[in-house]
């Protein structure tokens, strides 16, 4: 069984500042980290393989030659192999030029039974690119997993949306986005490390290497235009409730309910 | 030869490793531990599990397969956040599995290292007696020859992992004749826990890494067979110099973080505390205690990973060794006054980890040479 897993490079968001004037991220210094979903996701794939034994993991990115750190970290995690999809031709893609990008990429290490994605990245955030790459491929995708049964043939996936609890099983090919909720990631370990850096790399993949349709991707092949990018004001004023105990509990009452925070009776 | 003052990807990933883990696993429950002195087995085997433990050892042997520069970084970043914690590692490495890797026979290797390497099981050194502390030589502890066997009698004060729930044994440094010349011939002996007449029993009430084990050992008519010989007979002395000059990288490697722990604390306090209408950070006699406290730990960082670097290339490293221990060392010191300084009254509070930094430092000028044998070993180097 081949396991792929999609892992995007994104600026650690707890140490990012926001541009108040361009709106835009402030990039520069901001350490880069494997997006945390993708972490998840990549356990996922982990844990399969040391249930169902015969499985190889492999990781996949598409981004700038330093995505290759990230990757890096994904073999000392464990992963078998890595591709990195890097060429000048990919950037300024929007989500559904990545997810073609992706899906070429995909197509060329085929044979691949299981595709398992972050169900969204810290940044972008769209949780479009997962479902779009399994459109791209014409395979089933199952989002927002919280458990995943892998066999050789098919895919069974547990998935929580508030109340409800979806329990959904796919043939395979398949894809999966993974949420937070799924497992808890293992830590590097030195063994990991050590024979990463010996025996495992990243290999490349360029727009040649992997057949792309030049029209589908990177700026070109990217419909979305971005209108603006804006922090939204985020008014935080108190409101101080003044009276005896019974002026202030009806105060209080009255303002949750205008707020719509009480259930209605 | 050509200069490069960049670690190299693998140290950065050893280093962003141990660094998450550190956050993570041990921050949280430092504090604690270090306060009941207690000793953590499952903190312990979790670091086994990620590798901490048998850094240098190859992997047919059960270790990780790293260089020193991974094993110091790995000991910077655990001291960064608690010294009791980094003590296990760092002796756990440098003084109980080094000797059996270094100078064990292949049996001994066989026989303790895979445990060792994992982290179930923890070893011992033992070399300070009441009477004989810088003065090493002088120890009394005897072995004596019973056929095949050894009877070994004396007591052993202040070594480190030598009682805890899961320490296999300690590695006996014992006095087996004298030579030509009648100065002490010293055998090192692996004695396992459980041997009878022997007793190992944990010394409470430190000052510093109080959640680190430190026991006295007693041996009584201890009989070992010459299995439990480290090596050769009569290469003792030479064992416990070699496994210092290592262990002192690995001390320096817990003073570097400890300063790095503490000057961290230092700094984002600074930035936060407001006294006379700005942050104490902006005054000017703050903000030079941090610019040298930044620049001292530049400083033993590079010299640090230069002696480890050294040791890597097989080249001779004991000079620079005991240097960067010194060094680091006396850093750290004077980085952990300044860091609790700038904490003000809150520096002295347990809830303050500088309070912490500030105890855990001191170990650092006296274990494994003092500050004064040091400064001893480098005149002798230097030709005085
Ligand atoms: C400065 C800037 C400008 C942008 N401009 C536009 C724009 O004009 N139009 C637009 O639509 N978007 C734009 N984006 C968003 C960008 O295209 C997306 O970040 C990217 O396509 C992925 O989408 P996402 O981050 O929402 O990922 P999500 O869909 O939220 O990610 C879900 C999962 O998909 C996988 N994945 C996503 N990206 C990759 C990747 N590169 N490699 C491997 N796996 C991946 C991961 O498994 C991830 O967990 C911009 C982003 C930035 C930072
Ligand atoms: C927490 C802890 C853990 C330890 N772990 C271990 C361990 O695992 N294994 C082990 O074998 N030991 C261990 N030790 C012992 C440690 O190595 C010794 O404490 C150290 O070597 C100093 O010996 P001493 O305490 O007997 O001091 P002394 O040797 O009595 O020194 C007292 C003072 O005299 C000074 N002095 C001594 N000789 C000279 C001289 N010639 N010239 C100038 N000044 C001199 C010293 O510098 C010091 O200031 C540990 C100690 C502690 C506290």
């Amino acid at each position: 069984m081949h396991i792929v897993v999609t892992i995007k490079q994104v600026p650690d968001t707890n140490e990012v500042r926001i541009d108040k004037k361009t709106g835009t991220l402030i990039r520069e210094g901001v350490p880069a980290i494997m997006n945390p979903e993708d972490k998840h996701a990549l356990e996922a794939a982990l844990c399969i393989r040391e249930e169902l034994g015969d499985v190889k993991v492999t990781v996949l990115s598409m981004g700038p030659p330093q995505a290759g750190n990230t990757l890096m970290e994904a073999l000392c995690l464990g992963a078998d192999e890595a591709f990195l999809a890097c060429d000048k031709a990919f950037a300024g893609a929007d989500t559904l030029a990545t997810a073609y990008t992706l899906a070429m990429a995909l197509k060329k290490i085929a044979p691949v039974d299981l595709v398992l994605c972050g169900s969204q990245a810290i940044d972008g955030d769209t949780a479009q690119v997962g479902p779009q790459i399994a459109e791209c491929l014409g395979i089933p995708q199952i989002t927002y997993a919280e458990r995943i049964k892998a066999s050789e043939k098919s895919v069974e996936v547990e998935s929580g949306f508030g109340a409800v609890r979806r329990r959904v099983s796919a043939d395979l090919p398949a894809l999966v986005t993974v949420g937070k909720a799924i497992n808890r990631p293992r830590y590097k370990t030195m063994k990991g490390i050590a024979a990463a850096f010996r025996d495992k790399g990243v290999q490349l993949l360029t727009s040649q290497d992997i057949k792309v349709n030049p029209g589908r991707i990177g700026l070109t092949g990217s419909p979305t235009s971005v209108k603006k990018t804006f922090v939204p004001e985020l008014g935080r004023a108190g409101r101080i409730i003044d009276g005896g105990p019974e002026t202030l509990s009806l105060g209080i009452i009255h303002t949750l309910e205008a707020e719509n925070l009480l259930p209605k009776s | 030869m050509s200069l490069s003052y960049q670690l190299d990807e693998k140290h950065e990933m050893v280093r962003a490793a141990v660094r998450e883990f550190a956050e993570c696993e041990i921050r949280p429950v430092a504090g604690a531990l270090e306060e009941k002195e207690a000793f953590s087995v499952s903190l312990t085997r979790q670091m086994g599990e990620i590798g901490l433990f048998g850094m240098i050892v190859p992997e047919h042997l059960g270790g990780q397969g790293l260089d020193y520069v991974s094993y110091i970084i790995a000991v910077e970043e655990i001291a960064r956040i608690d010294g009791s914690q980094a003590a296990t590692v760092a002796a756990g490495n440098s003084l109980g599995l080094s000797p059996i890797y270094y100078f064990g026979t292949l049996e001994q290797q066989q026989r303790y290292l895979p445990e060792l390497c994992r982290g179930d099981a923890l070893m011992g050194f033992g070399l300070t007696e009441a009477n004989a502390g810088s003065d090493a030589g002088a120890s009394k502890t005897r072995a004596v020859k019973d056929g095949d066997d050894w009877i070994l009698n004396g007591s052993k004060i202040f070594i480190t992992n030598a009682a805890t729930p899961i320490t296999r044994g300690t590695i006996i440094q014992a006095v087996t004749g004298s030579d030509s010349r009648g100065k002490p011939e010293h055998t090192c002996f692996v004695v396992e826990n459980g041997t009878p007449g022997y007793t190992a029993t944990p010394m409470k009430h430190k000052l510093m890494w109080r959640a680190s084990n430190t026991a006295e050992i007693s041996l009584s008519d201890v009989r070992v067979s010459r299995d439990a010989v480290l090596g050769q007979p009569g290469d003792g002395f030479k064992q416990m110099l070699s496994t210092l000059d290592r262990g002192r990288l690995s001390i320096a490697a817990m003073g570097l973080g400890c300063a790095q722990g503490a000057y961290e604390a230092a700094l984002k306090y600074a930035n936060e505390r407001v006294q006379f209408g700005r942050p104490i950070s902006k005054q000017q006699v703050i903000s030079f205690k941090l610019a040298d406290m930044a620049m001292k730990i530049e400083l033993a960082r590079n010299f640090l990973y230069r002696a480890c670097w050294l040791a890597d290339q097989h080249q001779p490293f004991g000079k620079e060794a005991a240097m960067a221990k010194l060094y680091c060392s006396e850093i750290a010191k004077e980085v952990a006054d300044e860091a609790v300084q700038i904490h003000g009254g809150y520096g002295l509070m347990k809830e303050y980890d500088v309070e912490r930094f500030y105890r855990d430092q001191r170990l650092l000028q006296i274990g494994e040479g003092t500050s004064e044998v040091l400064r001893m070993v480098i005149s002798r180097a230097i030709g005085c």
